[in-house]
């Protein structure tokens, strides 16, 4: 639905003005969702290998950019086969009755220096928060590349619950990475 | 050269920190490795590797030592090969002393779990992750232990076995509490 409106929208935005640089379609085999939580103080990366984001933004208009990027949770890959059987159980995402992971933008600003934050809600296991996630973006040819972070405290949502809640073995800290190529279609 | 004729203190004490280390981390890396997953599991397992690195360290620091503080040569009267027997039994130990911690920690790096000694001093990665790597430490890492334990037992009982029925010295010489006989 957000996708068929955005497709309505950008025309109507683009028309009349040539210089209009919005993006609006991510590749996604040239995109990555993955996470770093702490384990025992190390830093232990993850990643979701099916998500879908849509995505529209102008670098130079940024407060009229949008996005929502939705993660299949089954397709974690948390590391090792131990883990990931773990991470799909009650305790951690508990993908039989939350299978996906949403977040959508509220707003998006400028912070210089091709840097931007977009503010919005996270999903996770029912539990809505909201977030402010700090990303760049930068050109390259036609596309445009984005990467930042959602930094997430993980209990807030309930992930890792019961014996997992202690956050001296697990942190709370959990840092959700982006990073999508954008390209313009019209 | 005068040759040295007892262990001095340092060589005495390092022994025997690497004595406890082991003593911990070998049962609970068999121990650990069977457990399903839990944060218990997460918590042994950063022990392990904790008390791994604190090894190696050691047995580095042991053989520094050594070449300034030369070990007093084995006892008068034992047979060729039962010297033999104990200069490759203790060659061996230092040099398992040293390839255990390093498997592990390369297993750790390949596995992608890297090391952070007692959770403050991230380790380096020795190599990038790769489970096939990562698996085929993991055989390495375990062959050489159980290597290990075989020496540590011959070590030992050897070591009791000069104790008691040698009446010799040489266990005394690593405990020196058990020294008997009259004092100087």
């Amino acid at each position: 639905m957000r996708r068929l409106l955005l497709a309505l929208l950008i025309p109507a935005l683009g028309a009349g003005t040539a210089l209009a640089a919005e993006f609006n379609t991510v590749q996604l085999d040239k995109s990555s969702v993955s996470f770093v939580s702490k384990q025992m103080g190390v830093p232990v990366e993850g990643r979701f290998k099916t998500f879908a984001a849509q995505v529209s933004f102008d670098p130079n208009k940024p407060e009229t950019a949008k996005t929502q990027i939705d993660i299949e949770l089954a397709s974690i890959d948390a590391g090792s086969s131990d883990a990931n059987a773990e991470a799909k159980g009650k305790a951690w995402f508990n993908i039989r009755e939350f299978p996906g992971a949403r977040f959508v933008s509220s707003g998006i600003r400028s912070i210089g220096n091709g840097r931007y934050e977009a503010a919005g809600k996270m999903t996770i296991k029912g539990r809505t928060r909201d977030v402010v996630a700090p990303f760049s973006a930068k050109a390259d040819g036609g596309q445009l590349l984005i990467e930042g972070a959602i930094p997430i405290l993980r209990l807030q949502y309930g992930i890792g619950d019961g014996t997992w809640s202690d956050t001296g073995v697990v942190a709370d800290e959990v840092q959700v990475r982006f990073r999508f190529t954008l390209v313009t279609k019209k | 050269m005068n040759l040295p004729t007892a262990y001095t203190r340092i060589a005495i004490i390092l022994h025997w920190l690497v004595a406890l280390a082991v003593f911990c981390a070998l049962p609970l890396g068999m121990y650990m490795h069977e457990l399903p997953l839990s944060p218990t599991k997460l918590q042994l397992y950063s022990y392990h590797k904790w008390l791994g690195i604190s090894v190696l360290l050691l047995v580095a620091v042991r053989l520094a030592w050594r070449i300034g503080h030369r070990p007093p040569p084995l006892l008068p009267g034992m047979p060729r090969w039962q010297e033999i027997a104990a200069h490759a039994t203790h060659h061996s130990l230092y040099l398992l002393l040293l390839a255990i911690p390093l498997s592990g920690w390369l297993m750790s790096s390949a596995l992608g779990f890297s090391v952070v000694w007692f959770g403050v001093i991230p380790l380096p990665d020795l190599v990038d992750k790769d489970e096939q790597l990562g698996e085929l430490l993991k055989n390495v890492h375990a062959t050489l232990n159980f290597t290990m334990l075989a020496l540590i037992l011959v070590h030992a009982a050897a070591a009791i076995k000069h104790h008691l029925f040698d009446h010799d010295g040489t266990l005394a010489r690593m405990l020196p509490f058990l020294k008997t006989g009259p004092r100087a």
